[in-house]
C-alpha cells in the first residue's frame, strides 16, 4: 500500500466520521519467513495483509473496530460500529484528547535489498549455516524472516504520518546430540546478515558445551551475553517503564522517582529515533517519539508516556503509544542499556568462579513490584574457573530480583548488540554481575 | 466462494504440486474490557484472507493474502509454488503424507446464543454489576471485568478431494481484584487468570459464570492477601487447584507431546520435548493414577472442533494410562514419517497462517475421592489455587509455577492463608508424585486461549480437562 492510498482511505474515514475525535491507523505487511531444522528447511510462508483500526472518540466515549477488508461498504461498516460502541458506553472523564500534531524526526527505515528479498535468496544464506553445521556434524535450525511495512497515522486534529520500514532478522541453534548454541542477527538491510559469522558463533558454543557438567543451584557470578541481558531488560520495562502502571502503582518505579534503584553504573534508556535502534519515528497515535532516560547513574528517572496517561498528569504524550485499544499502556521498546569499558574476554579472564549464559528460555514475572523473574538458561551455559571457560553446564533455573541484580553489576562491556525480544527491540552489553541467584537444574 | 477455491487448486495444479489445500477464513472478534469502573477496551475486529500449502519438488511452499480474488488467488498460488520450489533447495527427503479419504462435511459449534447477537448495553451492564462489587473492598484499587468472543467462518479444500466448512464459535469471560498495600501488589480472579474461563458455547456460558456472585469473595482474599504470611520455602505436599492443574497439564504434559516439537522442527524458539521416540510406551511418566486424553471431540472444550486444518476428523486419543506414556499429538507428515496414525491435530492461527500440531483439549481425567475427601485425606500440605506465573525449560523439564493464592492444609483441613506461593519441580517426577486426583465432580474442562506457538508466532485455544490432585514432596517457596 502506498503513502497516497493510505492518506485516501484515511481522509475519506475522516471525512464520513461524525465524532468528536477520529483516529485512523492503517498498516500494510508484506512478509515472509524461511524456518529451517534438522538440516532442511521445513517450513516457508509469506503473508500479504492490510489492518485498518478506527478509533472514534465522542463526548468522552471510545469505541474502537478494525478490519482488513478495504471495501468502501466494509470501511462505512467498520466506522459505523465504532460510533455504536462509542454511544454504548459512559464517558471517560480521563480523557483529554488524542495528541496534536508535531514534526518527528525523518529516519531512513527502508531497505530495498530487504523489500525485494526472494525465497531462494534466503534459501541459499541458510545453506551457509546448515554447510557450517554438516561440516561440524552438528544439526541447525532457525528461522530467517524478511519483510516490509507501511504504516499511516491520521487523526481529525491533523495529524498525518507515514512511514515504511523493513526489517530482516535470523536466529539459529545449532545442536550436538548433548549441546546446543545459539546466534542471532536483526538488521534493515538484509545484506548487513553475515550468516558465516553466526554459523561460527553458533558451532564454537555448540561444539564448546558438549557433554555439559550438572553444577549446583545457588549463587554465583554470572556473565549475562547480551540476548540475556536484552530479555531481562525488556521484563523489566514491561513491569514498570510505561505510565499505565506507575500511575497505578504496581511499577517498581511508582514512588521512587529520583531513588537509587540499581548500582550507579546503570543508565537506561528508551530512544526509538535512534539509528542503533531501528524503531518508527513516532507512535501509534503519530507522537513523535521521544529519547527518555528511564534509570540514569542508578537513579529512578521516569517513565514513558501516551496521550492518555501523560494527560492524567498535565503532562505530554513522550511518544510510547501502542495501537488502540491498548490494555497494556505506554511502553517502552526501543531500550539501550548504556555501554561499558572492558571486553567480554576481560571479564571471563577476571572470574574466578562464574557462570557465562547466552540466552534465557521462557522467561517469566513472580512479582512485577519487586522485579522478580524466573526462567531458564539454554543454548550455551558456561562454567568459568580461574579466568578461563572450562566446559559447558548444564541449563539452570534462576529466580531473581532483576533490579538486585542490576545493582550486583561488576563489569559492563564496550560492545553492544542490538536484540529483538517479545516485547521490543534492546541494544545491551555483555553483563558481569555478582550473586545471581539460580534456583533449579535441568537435566541437559 | 466454492469457484474461487475450486480455480486457486485448479491454478496449483498446473503449477506442478503433488499436494495442495486452500483455506479462506474470516474471523471475527470482540473485546470487552472494563476497569475501575470504565470501559478500558471495547473493540470489534474481523480478518478475512485464504492461504494456500503447495508440495512441489517434495516439500512445503504456504502464502496468503487478504485480498480475496481471482487475480490474486492466481498470484499466491505461485508464489506458494515458488516458495516450495526455494525450500526444495535444502531438502534432505521428501514429505510424505498419512493417506485420507477425500471428506465433504460441515460442522458447527453447538450455540444457544450467539454472542455477537446480544447487545453491548447487556454486556457490559453484567460486567459492571461484577465489577462494581469488587470495587468495594478499600484496598482494591484495581477491579477488572472483561468478556471475549471469537466466531471463526472458515472452508478447507485440497487436491485430494476434501471439502469442510466449520464456524467455531469460543466465548469467555472472568474477573479480577488488585489490591495495592505499602509494598505489595496481590490479585486475585475469577474463574481462571489471564481473562476468565473460555470455552466453545455461546453467551450461555457468561450466565453459567456468575460472575457477580463470586466477586466478593475474590476481593476480600486479594485484600487479605496483603497481610497473609510469605509461602515458606519448603518441600511438602501440594494440592493444586483445577485451573492451575489445567495449566500443570499444558506445559508439562500438552507441549511435550506435540510430534513436530519431539522431531525437532520447533528447535530455535519453542524447544524440543523429552518425550523423544525412544520413551514411546515404555516410559512411566506418572504414577498409576494419572491418565491423560486428547480429545478434540468433548462438548465445549475450547478445543474442540469437527475437523483440523489439514481436514482430518477431530478424534480422542489416549496420551498416558495407569501412567504410562503411549500417545503423541501428530500430522499426516509426522504420523507419516513415524509410522503412526493421523488423529489430526493441525490448526493455524488464521487464513494468514499455516496449520501447526496444536494441542486439542489434553485431559487430565478425574480420581476417586471428592475434593473434600482428598483434603480431609491430607494431613500437612499447601493448597495452591489460580496461575500467575508460569515457565518451564526448553524440553519441558523443569517448570516453576507462581499461583495467586495458597492456603495451608492441616489435619485434613484449610487453613491459614500464603501469598506468593510458587513450586517447581522435574516433570515425571512430579507426575509420578501424584497420589489423589478428585472426582469428576470438581472436573472443569478449561479454557486456555493464548497458546504461543510457531514463528511468525500463532495464538491457539486449548482445552485441558482436570480437578484438583496431590502431589507429595514438591519443592515450594522457590527463591524465598
Amino acid at each position: 500500500m502506498t503513502h497516497k492510498e493510505i492518506e485516501k482511505i484515511s481522509k475519506k474515514i475522516l471525512n464520513l466520521s461524525p465524532a468528536d475525535q477520529t483516529e485512523v491507523l492503517l498498516i500494510s505487511q508484506d512478509s515472509a519467513l524461511t524456518r529451517f531444522a534438522n538440516n532442511q528447511i521445513h517450513q516457508n510462508v509469506a503473508e500479504k495483509n492490510v489492518k485498518l483500526s478506527i478509533r472514534v472518540i465522542d463526548n468522552k466515549r471510545t469505541g474502537t473496530t478494525s478490519t482488513n477488508i478495504l471495501s468502501d461498504k466494509s470501511i462505512e461498516d467498520a466506522l459505523k460500529r465504532a460510533l455504536e460502541i462509542a454511544n454504548s458506553t459512559s464517558p471517560d472523564p480521563d480523557f483529554k484528547s488524542l495528541p496534536k500534531k508535531k514534526q518527528h524526526k525523518e529516519m531512513s527505515l527502508f531497505s530495498k535489498n530487504t523489500a525485494e528479498y526472494q525465497p531462494i535468496d534466503r534459501a541459499k544464506e541458510i545453506s551457509i549455516l546448515i554447510s557450517k553445521a554438516n561440516r561440524e556434524d552438528l544439526t541447525a535450525a532457525g528461522a530467517f524472516d524478511t519483510g516490509s511495512l507501511t504504516i499511516g497515522i491520521t487523526n481529525s486534529l491533523g495529524i498525518f504520518k507515514t512511514a515504511s520500514l523493513t526489517e530482516a532478522s535470523i536466529n539459529t541453534v545449532f545442536m550436538s546430540p548433548s549441546s546446543s548454541g545459539y546466534a542471532d542477527s536483526y538488521e534493515k538491510d538484509v545484506k548487513n546478515i553475515n550468516c558465516h559469522r553466526l554459523a561460527d558463533l553458533a558451532a564454537c558454543k555448540a561444539l564448546k558445551s558438549i557433554e555439559p557438567v550438572a553444577i549446583k543451584p545457588g549463587s554465583y557470578k554470572v556473565i549475562l551475553e547480551p540476548a540475556a541481558v536484552a530479555d531481562m531488560l525488556m521484563y523489566l520495562a514491561f513491569c514498570g517503564f510505561g505510565a499505565l502502571a506507575y500511575q497505578e502503582r504496581r511499577s517498581f518505579m511508582s514512588g521512587k522517582l529520583g531513588q537509587k534503584i540499581t548500582g550507579e553504573n546503570i543508565t537506561i534508556w528508551d530512544d526509538g529515533t535512534s539509528p542503533d535502534n531501528l524503531g518508527l519515528p513516532f507512535d501509534f497515535e503519530g507522537t513523535p517519539k521521544q529519547k527518555i532516560i528511564l534509570i540514569e547513574n542508578g537513579l529512578a528517572k521516569n517513565v514513558v508516556y501516551d496521550s492518555y496517561t501523560a494527560h492524567k498528569e498535565d503532562k505530554e504524550s513522550t511518544g510510547h503509544a501502542l495501537p488502540a485499544p491498548n490494555v497494556y499502556g505506554p511502553q517502552a521498546s526501543n531500550l539501550f542499556l548504556k555501554n561499558g569499558g572492558c571486553s567480554t574476554d576481560e571479564m571471563i579472564a577476571s572470574t574466578k568462579k562464574g557462570i557465562l549464559v547466552t540466552r534465557f528460555h521462557y522467561t517469566n514475572i513472580e512479582d512485577p513490584l519487586k522485579t522478580i523473574l524466573t526462567g531458564m538458561t539454554r543454548d550455551g551455559t558456561f562454567l568459568i574457573e580461574n579466568g578461563e571457560i572450562i566446559c559447558g553446564v548444564k541449563n539452570l533455573r534462576f529466580t531473581q530480583n532483576i533490579l538486585t541484580a542490576l545493582s550486583n553489576v561488576e563489569m559492563i562491556s564496550n560492545k553492544t548488540e542490538l536484540k529483538q525480544t517479545f516485547f521490543g527491540l534492546c541494544r545491551t552489553p555483555t553483563l558481569k554481575i555478582d550473586d545471581f541467584n539460580f534456583t533449579g537444574v535441568t537435566e541437559f | 466462494m466454492r469457484e474461487l477455491i475450486n480455480f486457486g487448486l485448479d491454478v496449483a495444479k498446473t503449477c506442478g504440486v503433488t499436494y495442495a489445500d486452500v483455506r479462506v477464513e474470516k474471523v471475527k472478534i470482540q473485546s470487552i474490557a472494563i476497569k475501575n469502573g470504565k470501559a478500558e477496551e471495547i473493540s470489534d475486529s474481523e480478518s478475512y484472507g485464504f492461504g494456500i500449502r503447495t508440495l512441489v519438488n517434495g516439500r512445503w511452499g504456504f502464502a496468503s493474502s487478504s485480498k480475496v480474488n481471482e487475480e490474486e488467488v492466481q498470484k499466491i498460488v505461485a508464489l506458494s509454488c515458488e516458495i516450495a520450489k526455494a525450500s526444495a533447495f535444502l531438502k534432505k527427503k521428501d514429505v510424505v503424507l498419512s493417506p485420507v479419504e477425500p471428506i465433504k462435511e460441515n460442522y458447527e459449534t453447538p450455540v444457544e446464543i450467539n454472542p455477537f447477537t446480544v447487545s453491548l448495553e447487556k454486556k457490559l451492564s453484567t460486567l459492571y454489576e461484577a465489577e462494581e462489587i469488587l470495587r468495594k473492598e478499600r484496598d482494591i484499587k484495581i477491579s477488572q471485568a472483561s468478556m471475549n468472543f471469537i466466531f471463526k467462518d472458515k472452508t478447507f479444500a485440497s487436491t485430494e478431494g476434501t471439502w469442510i466448512k466449520q464456524k467455531i464459535m469460543m466465548s469467555g469471560a472472568g474477573i479480577a481484584a488488585t489490591a495495592i498495600g505499602e509494598s505489595d501488589v496481590q490479585i486475585r480472579s475469577y474463574p481462571n487468570s489471564h481473562g476468565g474461563q473460555f470455552t466453545t458455547s455461546g453467551y450461555e456460558l457468561i450466565d453459567k459464570l456468575r460472575l457477580k456472585d463470586n466477586a466478593e469473595k475474590i476481593a476480600g482474599e486479594a485484600v487479605a492477601l496483603l497481610k497473609a504470611e510469605e509461602c515458606p520455602s519448603k518441600i511438602t505436599t501440594v494440592v493444586l487447584g483445577g485451573s492451575q492443574l489445567a495449566l500443570q497439564v499444558h506445559e508439562s504434559i500438552g507441549h511435550p507431546i506435540e510430534l513436530d516439537r519431539v522431531l525437532g522442527t520447533e528447535v530455535s524458539l519453542a524447544g524440543t520435548s523429552f518425550l523423544t521416540p525412544d520413551k514411546l510406551n515404555h516410559l512411566k511418566i506418572g504414577s498409576d493414577i494419572v491418565n491423560i486424553t486428547a480429545d478434540a471431540t468433548i462438548p465445549q472444550g475450547l478445543g474442540t472442533f469437527g475437523y483440523d486444518d489439514e481436514g482430518i476428523p477431530a478424534k480422542k486419543v489416549d496420551i498416558v494410562r495407569n501412567g504410562l506414556f503411549i500417545g503423541y499429538i501428530n500430522s499426516r507428515e509426522t504420523a507419516a514419517e513415524t509410522g503412526q496414525s493421523c488423529n489430526g491435530t493441525m490448526r493455524a492461527d488464521g487464513w494468514n497462517r499455516i496449520p501447526l500440531i496444536r494441542m486439542t483439549n489434553i485431559n487430565l481425567l478425574p480420581g476417586e475421592p471428592s475434593f473434600k475427601e482428598l483434603i480431609a485425606d491430607t494431613k500437612d500440605g499447601i493448597y495452591l489455587e489460580t496461575n500467575k506465573s508460569w515457565s518451564i525449560d526448553d524440553k519441558r523439564l523443569n517448570f516453576q509455577f507462581g499461583t495467586e493464592i495458597g492456603w495451608e492444609i492441616k489435619n485434613g483441613k484449610i487453613k491459614g492463608m500464603l501469598k506468593n506461593p510458587n513450586y517447581t519441580g522435574i516433570t515425571p517426577e512430579f507426575w509420578n508424585a501424584c497420589d489423589a486426583i478428585s472426582n469428576k465432580d470438581s472436573w472443569i474442562i478449561w479454557g486456555t486461549p493464548n497458546c504461543g506457538k510457531g514463528e511468525p508466532m500463532q495464538v491457539a485455544q486449548t482445552g485441558h480437562g482436570a480437578s484438583p490432585a496431590r502431589f507429595r514432596n514438591i519443592q515450594v517457596g522457590v527463591g524465598k
